[in-house]
């Protein structure tokens, strides 16, 4: 029988050991995303040019990000560097370059789809106006595709959040580890690990109600 | 000199030819009707004339300016050539006003104050100044594509190009936005219009242009386009299209 007791979950157990966590777990995400999507907006403008040079290293890039599980780019970037630069970055700066890196290859095809979704007679106008490529872009196309293309963004965040977990991997001190710890200094890991399973299925579950919400607000009329 | 100057454009998808040694010139205050049978090159050859379609062969000047000479700057030239499309294409995520502005802030460097005061004029002149704090996604096909040449308009440009503007029109929208169009060409704006409208042709163009295979099969004035079209494909094509 399953003998639970959570007593040890004190408020100063949560400041002192999940607090921390939880906040580097948020900070994770929010930068990964906002990064992700700012390079992945560029990659993905890099890879609808019809300049070569600029496809082929996109998709390159993309294409090897995609390919590899993110927890050994972890790994790597995080062994990687030190070798390379001769200086140590720390796990959790290390895991906010690489999740940036690598949330970037998926928000960026995520961002391709948005604005192959805009119609061609769209960039024609802005063009007619006068307007550069670059004008366009930034005040036709972008908004635009950026609206239509906003749940599956957050989706992606969710997905994101979750995986912030695997920083485990390099010893950062996210929420998972917040937890891990403390349930070895209280030896109660079972309790601890359930613990952190329904507070991240309450930030994601919530976060996917908000994308129903947004779905069905944020369609534009066309 | 004339405000536009097409000549000998060709233009190629593969092996196929869109354009065949297209010639001719639009004169300043010139309204020019473009026809044709649809795949006969009369939407392509317009929108080279802005520079929005490459073409490969001759050359085309628009006010003196070579569109396809690799030094043009395309943008400051648009920014003066006035282009109304088929499919309205307003900015969905702008309203009206915004949709008049844009254009004035960002490309000609008009402040917001003067943008503004212009867009509500020519909104007012194209009869939809209740519409202005209005999303494109509210308004009717017709009061879009008036707005689509009010915003044109605010540019202050040069010459305008319609690209087939009724085509996409339920008949009874076809001519608040004709009635516009009419007013403009009487005021004096070089004008150069594909369309299927011959009624329009008939009251306000100068020259009737007949397109058919990416040539210019005919380009005559329009008393001797409607009276004795010298082309048998263009009596072919005003006979079935002037039948009802």
């Amino acid at each position: 029988m399953l003998n639970l007791d959570f007593a040890f979950l004190s408020p100063e157990v949560v400041s002192g050991y999940i607090a921390k966590g939880l906040i580097f777990s948020l900070q994770l995400t929010l930068v990964a995303m906002l990064g992700g999507i700012v390079l992945g907006t560029i990659l993905a403008l890099m890879r609808l040019s019809s300049k070569p040079w600029l496809v082929t290293p996109a998709a390159a890039y993309v294409n090897t990000m995609r390919s590899i599980p993110l927890v050994m780019v972890i790994l790597w970037f995080f062994l990687l560097i030190p070798l390379i630069t001769g200086k140590a970055l720390g796990a959790e700066m290390s895991a906010i370059i690489t999740f940036t890196l690598f949330e970037a290859a998926y928000y960026s095809e995520i961002m391709r789809a948005g604005i192959q979704s805009i119609p061609k007679g769209q960039v024609a106008a802005g063009y007619a106006l006068g307007m550069t490529y670059g004008q366009t872009m930034k005040e036709v196309v972008l908004p635009q595709a950026f609206r239509n293309m906003l749940p599956v963004l957050l989706t992606q965040t969710i997905i994101l959040f979750q995986d912030t977990s695997l920083v485990y991997a390099i010893g950062a001190y996210d929420l998972l580890k917040g937890f891990e710890i403390a349930g070895k200094n209280f030896n109660r890991p079972v309790e601890t690990y359930l613990v952190a399973a329904a507070i991240y299925f309450i930030i994601c579950f919530s976060l996917s109600m908000l994308v129903k919400k947004l779905q069905q607000r944020i369609a534009i009329i066309r | 000199m004339p405000m536009i100057e097409i000549k000998n454009i060709g233009k190629w998808y593969g092996d196929f030819n869109v354009l065949a040694d297209c010639t001719t010139q639009v004169e300043k205050g010139e309204v020019i009707v473009v026809c044709g049978p649809s795949g006969s090159g009369k939407s392509t050859l317009i929108k080279c004339v802005n520079g929005l379609e490459p073409f490969q062969s001759g050359e085309i000047l628009v006010n003196g300016i070579s569109v396809g000479a690799t030094g043009t700057n395309l943008s400051k030239l648009r920014a003066h050539v006035g282009m109304v499309f088929q499919h309205f294409e307003l900015f969905p995520h702008m309203s009206i006003t915004e949709n008049l502005t844009i254009g004035q802030i960002k490309v000609l460097g008009r402040s917001k104050d003067e943008a503004i005061e212009k867009g509500l004029k020519l909104l007012d002149r194209v009869g939809l100044k209740a519409q202005a704090h209005k999303f494109p996604g509210q308004l009717s096909g017709g009061q879009q594509q008036r707005v689509a040449i009010a915003r044109a308009l605010a540019m202050d440009p040069i010459c305008m190009l319609f690209d087939e503007p009724t085509s996409a029109l339920d008949p009874e929208m076809i001519n608040e936005v004709l009635d516009v169009m009419v007013q403009l060409a009487f005021e004096g704006m070089t004008m150069m219009c594909v369309t299927h409208e011959m009624g329009f042709a008939r009251k306000v163009a100068d020259r009737v242009i007949f397109m058919d295979q990416g040539r210019i099969v005919e380009d005559a004035s329009k008393d001797d386009f409607f009276g004795t079209p010298r082309s048998e494909r263009a009596q072919q094509f005003l006979a079935k299209i002037l039948q009802h």
